[in-house]
């Protein structure tokens, strides 16, 4: 009797603890994950960042922070002109995807499925694939341009190709999905019953949706936006696709540095700039959306 | 309430239902029914699950398009008309509260789009919330409220637009027995208070009989009976209702004369003669069971023995076999010292003849 009581405690004990590491262990994965992948080339990029030197002489630590000033006052032009064409291609992508996610969500009926999986299929193709084509559907022999120099919208010799305009709509058609799927979430999630309240008390279809639909699809709208914007600021493989050093953006810059120029110092200094200035700009957005009203 | 509700000579009818169908693909959910409400009143639609209630509200608040029929509000055929064109609101079901909207914004929502503003708009929003008992709670989010206060916000939100009708869709079937008690002598008394025309849906006979002053009995899709809840159970006027509204012991008969009819194994029972309505053979005689005596003393007899008794504190049920069938009686316990009856015992039963009511005998049985 007394040795079960015993081994029982005992039991219990272990059990007690199994209990409180749980969580940990169940952590355990993503934080190594985290701190091999993250923490660790963030510090190496960090000192890289404070590095001078050459690949023939070797780089040096030397807080050098000459490398961000140099960053900022060098290339200030292509880090507004990411800002920009992300900016720009986030609120295309959204006044596109709003209406589809709403569509699907609240007309998708049994095909819902479907039509998500037809907003992704895209991805099934790699990114650079992707803007290969869209190089080939926008060239100057290629029917977009034929078609638009023939309803004169284009001049005869007017392009497509190499304008800001094609590098737009190139990010904005590859970061659509990020923009979609989220605002089909929250979308998605809306209470039927809500809306008819909302007729119930006197609320037209058009105001319905500014009160009710609208706020409570805000945290798609946050969602989705980020997701759009924040890789679209560092991309480049638009950028060099479709358009010309005209519209090169930071990520190209950054590219360069890193693989053509191995000026590897200038190019972690640009990267945290860039990082910084994202930052910046969601806790912006955060603070201009309101995280109380997205929590709801 | 006199001084609110106009002499009988002059009713109003706040709704009035045309020969109104719904059609769901091939079902029926509601089956050419016509119906008046009068101004005032507070109304239960009372009926199984599946019977069509919640469809013909929904139809009266516009969110259901009647695939035939009319519907009108006072003198106004509101059938094609948007539910935000009608002037009637609703208290759901799930409540529907918006939950990015404080308290305060929800009851004042349907103000604000009919144009209230400042302190007009404060004040009604203010009094709504004290009409149901919750001042206070303004600032609240929905999520942040129980759902007994859930309840009464969305109560609030639809009452503080002064409709001509409130429609309330089963709106106390999620909270707890209590709670539901409780709300419901609330929603009479509120609606005593603002003399708005409620029509109420439930599932609930005991609920409709506590709350209502007019009660529609419905069944597949259509209307078995309308009237008071005292109609409804003292004259029972299908098989359906008798069982539905109450216990009932339903006995198969045979009509042997005016006010006279005879149980399937022979015994004569007196019935009102006005309850048999012309009917000639086969009926079922209802008798409920607090009406029938223990002993003989009553003009209608019957024999059997205790099959099962029950003490339950403020009654004692039995169930009593007799060659006619069994037969439920419950007895009050209203002198101390009663002692049930046990199982196997011999007793007579006896009931008034003015009890007893006819209907036509329940489908399926011989």
């Amino acid at each position: 009797m007394a040795a079960v009581g015993h081994s029982g405690r005992l039991a219990g004990v272990v059990r007690g603890r199994r209990r409180r590491l749980a969580p940990y262990l169940l952590l355990a994965p993503g934080m190594a994950w985290l701190v091999v992948f993250f923490i660790v080339p963030m510090y190496y990029l960090a000192t890289t960042s404070l590095q001078h030197g050459s690949l023939e002489i070797g780089y040096t630590f030397s807080w050098a922070w000459s490398n961000y000033a140099d960053a900022i006052t060098t290339y200030h032009t292509q880090f507004l002109r990411s800002l920009e064409y992300a900016g720009i291609a986030t609120a295309i992508a959204l006044v596109v995807s709003y209406p589809l996610a709403y569509w699907i969500a609240f007309r998708g009926g049994r095909w819902k499925n479907l039509f998500l999986l037809l907003v992704i299929a895209p991805f099934f193709v790699t990114y650079l694939i992707r803007t290969l084509a869209w190089e080939t559907i926008l060239a100057d022999g290629g029917p977009v341009v034929g078609i638009l120099r023939d309803i004169h919208v284009l001049g005869p010799d007017g392009r497509l190709l190499a304008t800001s305009s094609a590098v737009i709509a190139g990010i904005t058609y590859n970061f659509l999905p990020f923009m979609v799927l989220p605002l089909y979430v929250s979308l998605e999630q809306i209470d039927a019953r809500l809306l008819d309240a909302a007729h119930d008390l006197y609320a037209s279809r058009p105001w319905s949706f500014l009160r009710v639909t609208l706020p409570l699809s805000l945290p798609g709208v946050f969602a989705g936006t980020l997701l759009t914007f924040i890789p679209a600021t560092g991309d480049f493989i638009n950028a060099q696709l479709l358009g010309t050093p005209q519209q090169y953006m930071i990520g190209n810059v950054i590219q360069s540095k890193f693989l053509q120029l191995t000026d590897y110092p200038q190019a972690a200094a640009l990267s945290f700039v860039l990082m910084a200035a994202i930052l910046v700009a969601v806790l912006a957005y955060t603070r201009l959306l309101g995280t109380e009203r997205l929590t709801g | 309430m006199t001084a609110i509700t106009a002499p009988p000579s002059a009713t109003v009818v706040d709704v009035r239902l045309e020969r109104l169908t719904k059609r769901f693909d091939d079902v029926v959910a509601v089956d050419d029914i016509s119906l008046d409400i009068e101004h005032g009143r507070f109304f239960a639609l009372l009926g199984p699950s599946g019977c069509g209630k919640s469809t013909s509200l929904l139809m009266i608040g516009g969110f259901e398009e009647p695939t035939a029929g009319r519907i009108y509000l006072g003198e106004r055929d509101v059938s094609g008309l948007p539910s935000y064109k009608r002037d009637v609101n609703t208290v759901f079901q799930s409540y529907a509260l918006f939950p990015h909207l404080s308290i305060f914004e929800n009851v004042a929502f349907g103000l604000r789009r009919r144009g209230t503003r400042g302190d007009e708009l404060k004040r009604r929003v203010l009094d709504a919330l004290e009409l149901v008992g919750l001042s206070g709670l303004e600032r609240r989010r929905p999520r942040q409220l129980s759902g007994g206060q859930q309840q009464r916000i969305a109560l609030a939100r639809a009452l503080v637009n002064h409709p001509r009708v409130l429609l309330l869709d089963e709106p106390l079937g999620a909270l707890d027995l209590k709670l539901r008690k409780q709300m419901q002598l609330e929603l009479k008394r509120i609606q005593h208070e603002v003399g708005i025309t409620f029509v109420h849906v439930t599932h609930d006979q005991e609920e409709a009989m506590t709350m209502a002053d007019q009660i529609v009995v419905m069944n597949s899709g259509r209307i078995e009976q309308a009237g008071t809840p005292t109609d409804l159970y003292e004259k029972p006027a299908t098989a359906f209702v008798a069982s539905f509204v109450g216990v009932s012991n339903l006995l198969l008969a045979t009509v042997s004369g005016p006010g006279q009819v005879r149980l399937s194994e022979g015994t004569e029972v007196s019935v009102p003669a006005a309850t048999l309505a012309g009917r000639t053979g086969e009926v079922a005689i209802g008798i409920r069971p607090e009406k029938i005596r223990l002993g003989a003393g009553e003009l209608n007899v019957l024999a059997g023995t205790v099959a099962e008794s029950a003490y339950i504190g403020v009654s004692t049920q039995y169930i009593v076999d007799t060659p006619a069938g069994s037969v439920s009686v419950c007895v009050q316990n209203d002198r101390p010292g009663a002692t049930a009856l046990a199982a196997g015992e011999r007793l007579t039963l006896s009931w008034d003849p003015e009890s007893t009511f006819a209907v036509e005998p329940p489908e399926g049985t011989p």
